[in-house]
C-alpha cells in the first residue's frame, strides 16, 4: 500500500502513560486530517486496544502514526509493533471473547471493526505487527 | 501515584473522570471505589464519564467491575453523561455493557439512584407491616 505520506511521528510504548500518549497524538493527527468526532473516536479506540496489547502481551514496542493524502483523500494510518513472543493463532486471537490476558477479548477483534483497513502479522519469538488506517 | 476523586454526598458516591486515565489510575479507582462503598455504606454509586472522549475495553471493564463489587455490597451504580461519539464506538467495538445502567446526565442520574432506592426500600416497608399486622 503505497500513499503519498504526509508527516510521520514514532512514539515509544513502555509504559502505561505511553499508551494514553498514543491516543492523544492519534487525536491531534485525526483532527489535523478533518475527521469527524466518532471516526476520531474509533481510530483512537482501536489505537488503544492495539497499544495495550503490544504493551501487556509484547512487552512494548513502538507506534509510527502517520497522516497521508491519497486522491484527495486524507487518511491516517498507524503502525504498531513490538518484539515480543508473537501470537500463534491469530484467527483465535482475532475472535471476540479470546483473551489471553485480563482483559474482555474484545481487543483485537474489535479494534479491527473500528477501522477501514486491519493489518496483523506476527511470528513466533519475533514480534508481532499491526496496521490500522480510516479515511476522512 | 494519582488518584481520582470521590466525593460522598449523603448516601451516595460521585465521581467526576476528567482525565485521560492510563490504566493503572483505572485500576485504583476501581480499588478506591470499592473501599469507599464498604466504609461509607454507600447506597448508591454514580460515575460521571462526560469528559472521557473514549472508553475502551480497559475502561469498560473497570466500569462493569465496579458497578459488579458495588452490587454486591448492596450499593447501584449508575454511569452518567456519555458522549454519542463513544457510546457509536463501544457498540461497535463489542462492548455493550451489560449489568450498566446509564443515563445521559448527571441530573437523571441521581433521579435514577434515588427512586431504585425507594423502591428498594419499598419491598422492606411492606414486609414490616405485614409483620406489625401478624
Amino acid at each position: 500500500m503505497t500513499m503519498p505520506l504526509l508527516k510521520r511521528e514514532v512514539l515509544p510504548i513502555r509504559t502505561e502513560t505511553d499508551v494514553v500518549m498514543v491516543r492523544q497524538a492519534v487525536r491531534r493527527l485525526t483532527i489535523e486530517q478533518g475527521f469527524g468526532l466518532v471516526d476520531q473516536t474509533k481510530l483512537i479506540t482501536a489505537a488503544s486496544e492495539i497499544a495495550r496489547n503490544a504493551l501487556d502481551y509484547g512487552g512494548g514496542g513502538e507506534a509510527q502514526l502517520e497522516s497521508h493524502l491519497e486522491g484527495g483523500k486524507k487518511g491516517v494510518r498507524l503502525i504498531f509493533e513490538d518484539k515480543g513472543p508473537g501470537i500463534a493463532d491469530i484467527a483465535q486471537a482475532m475472535t471476540d471473547g479470546f483473551t489471553s490476558g485480563g482483559g474482555l477479548g474484545h481487543g483485537l477483534g474489535g479494534a479491527k471493526r473500528l477501522v477501514e483497513h486491519f493489518e496483523i502479522t506476527s511470528t513466533l519469538g519475533v514480534g508481532t505487527r499491526v496496521v490500522l488506517a480510516r479515511w476522512k | 501515584m494519582d488518584r481520582i476523586p470521590i466525593l460522598r454526598m449523603g448516601s451516595f458516591l460521585i465521581v467526576t473522570i476528567q482525565v485521560d486515565m492510563h490504566d493503572r489510575l483505572a485500576l485504583a479507582l476501581q480499588d478506591d471505589l470499592t473501599s469507599k462503598i464498604a466504609a461509607t455504606e454507600a447506597k448508591g454509586v454514580l460515575i460521571d464519564i462526560s469528559a472521557l472522549e473514549i472508553v475502551d475495553s480497559f475502561i469498560g471493564r473497570m466500569l462493569a467491575n465496579i458497578s459488579a463489587m458495588a452490587r454486591i455490597l448492596d450499593a447501584q451504580t449508575v454511569v452518567t453523561g456519555m458522549q454519542p461519539a463513544v457510546a457509536i464506538t463501544l457498540v461497535e467495538l463489542g462492548l455493550s455493557l451489560p449489568g450498566i445502567r446509564t443515563a445521559l446526565n448527571v441530573e437523571r442520574g441521581m433521579e435514577l439512584l434515588r427512586s431504585s432506592l425507594a423502591s428498594a426500600e419499598e419491598p422492606d416497608a411492606e414486609d414490616d407491616d405485614a409483620a406489625f399486622e401478624a
